[in-house]
Parts: C-alpha cells; sequence; structure tokens
C-alpha cells in the first residue's frame, strides 16, 4: 500500500519528467522562468512526498499495532520466547537504568541547590527533586534509555532477519513472525517498563539525597518530611502510568522499523536509528498530551492539591 | 518409518487423473507499475521435479514466492490442490504450510537459534512431537543430509555455507512436505557440495515421491534433477503477445530447441546482452567532452 501510494505519487507529479531534462546548467540562460517554475514544483512535490509517506507510515504502524493486538488477546504467546526477552529487556537493563537514575537524582540537587538557597527555600529541595524524578524524570529517563539499549537493538535484529529472509522462512514454516517475534517483545517492553521506572525513581532519590544532605548539608529530617509531605501516591502512579504508554511505543515502533527493513547494511543501520529516533520523539510527545490529561484529573480530584508554597 | 508411506503410495498412483498439486492460473505480480510476472499459466503435476530457470530478474523467486503466500499475487490464481491459497485465513494458511518446504538462496537459518533448534522449528511450531522425539528426527533428518550429531549444538555462524544449506534443506523435510521448493540451492557452493546438494535433491525426491519447484541457475542441476524445464524470460524484453515462459519440456529438448534465448541461456552465451554493454560505453561518450574540457582548464590554469 505505501509502495503503491508512494509510485503513484511520483508519476502524478511531471517534476521527474522536468528533471530528467539535459543539465539545466548550460540552458539556464535560455529558459530562466522554466527553472524556477521546475524548481516550485519539485520543491512541492517533496513536500507532498514527505506527507503522503508520513501518512502511510502512521497508517501501517496503526496496521501493524492492531495485528499484535489481535496476536496477543487471540494466542498464547509462543514457548521459549518469552524469558530470553525479557531477561534481555528487564534485567539487562537494569544497571544501566540504576545509574543513569542515580545521576540524574544528583544533577538535579546541584542545580536546583543555587536558586533556591538564594530564596532560603534550600529546605523544601527535597520536595522538588523527589516531585520530578517520579513525575517525569524517572519514566522519561527510564523509557529514554530502553529505547536506546533495547528498541534499537530489536529494530536491528529483526531488521537482519528481514534482510536474510529468516522472517520469511518463519512464515513458511507455518509460523506467525508476529506472534512469535513481536509479541514478546512487546510484553517484555510493556510489562517490565515500570519496573526500570521504579529502578530509576528510586535511584534518583537515593542519589538527590545523597548529594543534597551528603554534600550539600541540608538537614536531613527537613529533607525527608517536605519530600513526604508533597510527593504523593498520585505522583508515583502519573509516573508508572505514562510508563506504559511508553513501554508499548518502543516495541511498536522498533519492531515496525525492524520488520519494514530495507535491504543491506545500510538499511538496518537505519532503521536501528529511525527506531530510536522516532520512538523517543513520540514518547516525549504522548508524555506531554498524558500530562495534561492527567494533571486535569487530578485538579478535577483534588481542588486544593499540594503545593511547593 | 512414516517417511516412506506417502512415497510408496503417490508414485504408484498415475498422475494423469487427479488434479495438479500446484497450478498457476494467469498470475500476474506486478511492483510499481513494474510488470514482473504477466499472466503465467503453470501446473505441476504430483510426483514432478520442475527446475524454472531464466536470468536474474526476471521473476523466478517471486513466483516461488507466490506459492507459499510470501508474496500476493497482482491478479490471478494460485492453486494448490485445487484450493485457491490467496483465499485462505490465517488458520487455513497455516495448515497448507505444514505440506510445503521451502529451501531459501542463503538458507536463512535463524541465527539466534542452534542447529538443532532450527531444524526441530517447524516441529515445535506445530507441536507434532515432543521432547525426545524430537531429538531423534532431527538426527534423522540431519544424517540424510549426511550431516553428524555434534552439529546439533553449534550456531549457524559456525558452519560452513554447503553446510548451512544442508541444514536448510533439513529444515524443509523435517515436516516431511508434499511440495519442496528449492531457491537457488546450489548457487555459492563449489562444484562437489553443488553435485552433494543434486544428489540429495534427487533422494529426496526418489524416497518421498514429492514435488519439487527447483529454482536455478545452474544447468548442470536441471539437467540431473528434473523432470521438466520451464525457463522464464523478463516481462520487459518479451515481444508484444509472447508467453513469458519460453521454454517448457523434459531437459533433453533444451539442446534442440530452436529458440535463440533459450539456446544462448544453456550454453552460456551473452549474445546481444553484449550489446547494451557497448551502448553503455557509447551514451558515456558524450561526457568525456566534458571531462577533457575541464582537465584541458585545469592545466590552463597552472
Amino acid at each position: 500500500m505505501r509502495e503503491f501510494l508512494r509510485v503513484s505519487f511520483i508519476q502524478n507529479d511531471w517534476s521527474v519528467y522536468v528533471s530528467s531534462v539535459p543539465s539545466s546548467s548550460r540552458a539556464s540562460d535560455l529558459n530562466n522562468g522554466l527553472e524556477w517554475r521546475e524548481a516550485l514544483t519539485r520543491w512541492i512535490s517533496d513536500w507532498g512526498e514527505l506527507v503522503v509517506d508520513a501518512m502511510t507510515t502512521l497508517g501501517d504502524m496503526a496496521i501493524f499495532a492492531s495485528k499484535i493486538f489481535m496476536w496477543l488477546f487471540t494466542a498464547r504467546p509462543c514457548k521459549g520466547t518469552i524469558l530470553p526477552n525479557f531477561y534481555h529487556v528487564g534485567v539487562l537493563s537494569l544497571p544501566v537504568v540504576a545509574l543513569t537514575g542515580t545521576f540524574i537524582g544528583m544533577v538535579l540537587a546541584v542545580q536546583s541547590y543555587a536558586q533556591f538557597k538564594d530564596l532560603g527555600l534550600e529546605s523544601r529541595l527535597g520536595a522538588v527533586i523527589n516531585m520530578s524524578l517520579v513525575r517525569e524524570l524517572g519514566p522519561v529517563l527510564a523509557a529514554t534509555m530502553l529505547a536506546g539499549r533495547v528498541g534499537s537493538a530489536m529494530a536491528a535484529v529483526l531488521g537482519t532477519m528481514r534482510v536474510t529472509e529468516q522472517i520469511d522462512a518463519m512464515t513458511s514454516m507455518g509460523a506467525n513472525p508476529i506472534h512469535y517475534l513481536v509479541v514478546p517483545r512487546f510484553l517484555a517492553c510493556l510489562l517490565l517498563i515500570p519496573a526500570l521506572t521504579v529502578m530509576a525513581d528510586f535511584m534518583g532519590i537515593v542519589g538527590g539525597y545523597f548529594y543534597s544532605v551528603v554534600m550539600l548539608g541540608i538537614d536531613h529530617y527537613q529533607y525527608l518530611n517536605n519530600s513526604r509531605k508533597f510527593v504523593g501516591g498520585w505522583d508515583f502512579f502519573m509516573g508508572i502510568f505514562k510508563s506504559f504508554f511508553f513501554g508499548g511505543i518502543i516495541a511498536i515502533v522498533s519492531c515496525y522499523r525492524g520488520f519494514h527493513c530495507q535491504a543491506g547494511a545500510e538499511g538496518v543501520g537505519r532503521a536501528a536509528t529511525a527506531a530510536f529516533v522516532f520512538s523517543f520523539v513520540l514518547i516525549l510527545g504522548v508524555d506531554l498530551m498524558l500530562n495534561i490529561l492527567l494533571d486535569a484529573i487530578y485538579s478535577a480530584i483534588w481542588p486544593n492539591g499540594a503545593k511547593l508554597l | 518409518m512414516s517417511f516412506l508411506e506417502p512415497a510408496l503410495s503417490s508414485s504408484s498412483i498415475s498422475a494423469a487423473n487427479r488434479p495438479p498439486l500446484v497450478e498457476l492460473r494467469d498470475m500476474t505480480l506486478t511492483f510499481a507499475k513494474q510488470t514482473i510476472l504477466n499472466h503465467i499459466q503453470l501446473s505441476i503435476p504430483r510426483g514432478q521435479t520442475v527446475a524454472m530457470i531464466g536470468e536474474s530478474g526476471c521473476g523466478k523467486t517471486m513466483l516461488l514466492k507466490s506459492i507459499v503466500g510470501l508474496m500476493q499475487p497482482t491478479g490471478g490464481q494460485v492453486l494448490f490442490e485445487a484450493r485457491d491459497i490467496h483465499g485462505l485465513n490465517d488458520i487455513e494458511m497455516t495448515d497448507l504450510r505444514k505440506k510445503f518446504g521451502f529451501v531459501f538462496q542463503n538458507a536463512a537459518l535463524f541465527d539466534s537459534m542452534t542447529i538443532g533448534q532450527n531444524v526441530a522449528f517447524p516441529l515445535i511450531q506445530h507441536s507434532l512431537a515432543s521432547g525426545r522425539d524430537i531429538h531423534r528426527i532431527v538426527c534423522d533428518r540431519l544424517a540424510e543430509v549426511g550431516l553428524p550429531e555434534n552439529v546439533i549444538p553449534k550456531r549457524p555462524s559456525q558452519l560452513s555455507g554447503g553446510m548451512r544449506k544442508r541444514v536448510g534443506l533439513a529444515r524443509a523435510l523435517v515436516l516431511e512436505p508434499e511440495l519442496m521448493l528449492y531457491d537457488e540451492p546450489t548457487t555459492g557452493l563449489d562444484p562437489i557440495m553443488s553435485d552433494v546438494i543434486n544428489e540429495l535433491m534427487l533422494r529426496t525426491r526418489l524416497k518421498a515421491g514429492v514435488t519439487s519447484l527447483i529454482v536455478t541457475h545452474d544447468m548442470r542441476t536441471a539437467r540431473k534433477v528434473a523432470d521438466r524445464v520451464v525457463m522464464l524470460y523478463p516481462f520487459a524484453r518479451l515481444k508484444k503477445g509472447e508467453n513469458q515462459i519460453i521454454f517448457d519440456g523434459p531437459p533433453e529438448e533444451l539442446d534442440t530447441c530452436k529458440d535463440k534465448r533459450v539456446k544462448q541461456f544453456v550454453n552460456g552465451e551473452a549474445g546481444e546482452r553484449l550489446m547494451e554493454l557497448r551502448q553503455a560505453a557509447y551514451s558515456g561518450f558524450d561526457e568525456t567532452p566534458m571531462l577533457a574540457d575541464t582537465y584541458a582548464q585545469k592545466s590552463h590554469e597552472r
């Protein structure tokens, strides 16, 4: 469908013809007007192609996602595919998520300390650090690490399988590649990213506490008391809730990119890069939407919710 | 051994009064307005071994992939046992695929699995055997293609090209298929290994009486293994209204065929295709003065 759309678009467009007219630089003094028009047409057609491409990709991806859900609910996952994927996505991502989480917690402390000290509010640092960690940075950080570590690897693996006909071989032996390859990866991302988010949250909280209390000398009791007062169950829930969406996005985008990989080493490389870039952009976009939505719900339930001041 | 039983029964019944195993009716495949296959009519009776020859890019592999449903033809029908395979739903298709064995050009072994897991994959997928049975069947199949038991724990990357191809063959044979499809089984192998593969294809056929379709460039394979040779010609270079299958007959007739294109292919002569090279050389000619100009200009600047 996608190929068809793109091609029909090119063929309806006469700029292809025009560009095959021999070397425009030699004939430039003859028909300046035509050249200008030609450039304009090409520019418009390029944009048109981009839009059509984007639409077809989005549509394709939606169909792909619907197939994943269809297999997810109609058939049991294939034997022996679940555990290895869970291990790769969950266990092996744990150290790197923990490490980056710790650093982010400390960075937050470093960044906000000076500002809050000037206002005389350094005792409230715990609230700020932990609130932003639990609500925003923990889930987004875990998702970023997962997209980089697992997403691009999934795209590369599936892309190589596509290029070397392994996916075709699987189909020809009566196994559905979406059921066999994509569903376990989707499940692993969807179910384990909350755990990774909790890990990032926890290590961030520890890192922030360490830097604030041990390095900057903020009062231990004040720090913890303020944190406890401001950060509640809702904030924690919000982060975890969002992370499910991030996990789903990573799996769908990366597997889609792998499945629709172009031939050759370059194609696989491009699939891996595109998987990361596209899923990251989508993660941040969806993050914004979910934040707006969840905040609306929050203020509807608790009109006088916790405020920092 | 159950492997032998269908062989005896299918070879004893005359193929004439049964419908063909595979039939392509008016099959057309177009890609982005470029026609690859045009109104192909082909029927393969049970038990026959057909070699499909033709130059690269004429659509042989696409035809093979349409038969197993990896490609959707844009027109016409593909019938297997008189059923249109592209009208089947997912479950029926999965069931049907148990009857196919596909040997891919580069074996297409799953490199995340061991050789044993690769060969056992179809068995486990369709849960047709369990535990010890699987091991026994895998060993049997590997022995049939001349591979020792100690390759089972190895990875595909640890094997040579010929061995990998034989594993691919073993994997395709593991479900005792009715139709074997080979995509260039001898390409990229040394002459001895090519002959081993030919011998294996022959043996498979004698033993199990399977129907085979072999896509190949190797005339030795076509002569040695096939009962019937079909030659496809690229659609773009056909004369108008001409059939894309330009030869269909037993391999012995290849030498007496009057068609120049068939002769050239069989004997491996470039013929008028050399003209294309010459034309390409001439079409580059008008660029040459420009290059010369810039060169002259540069030397002038010095």
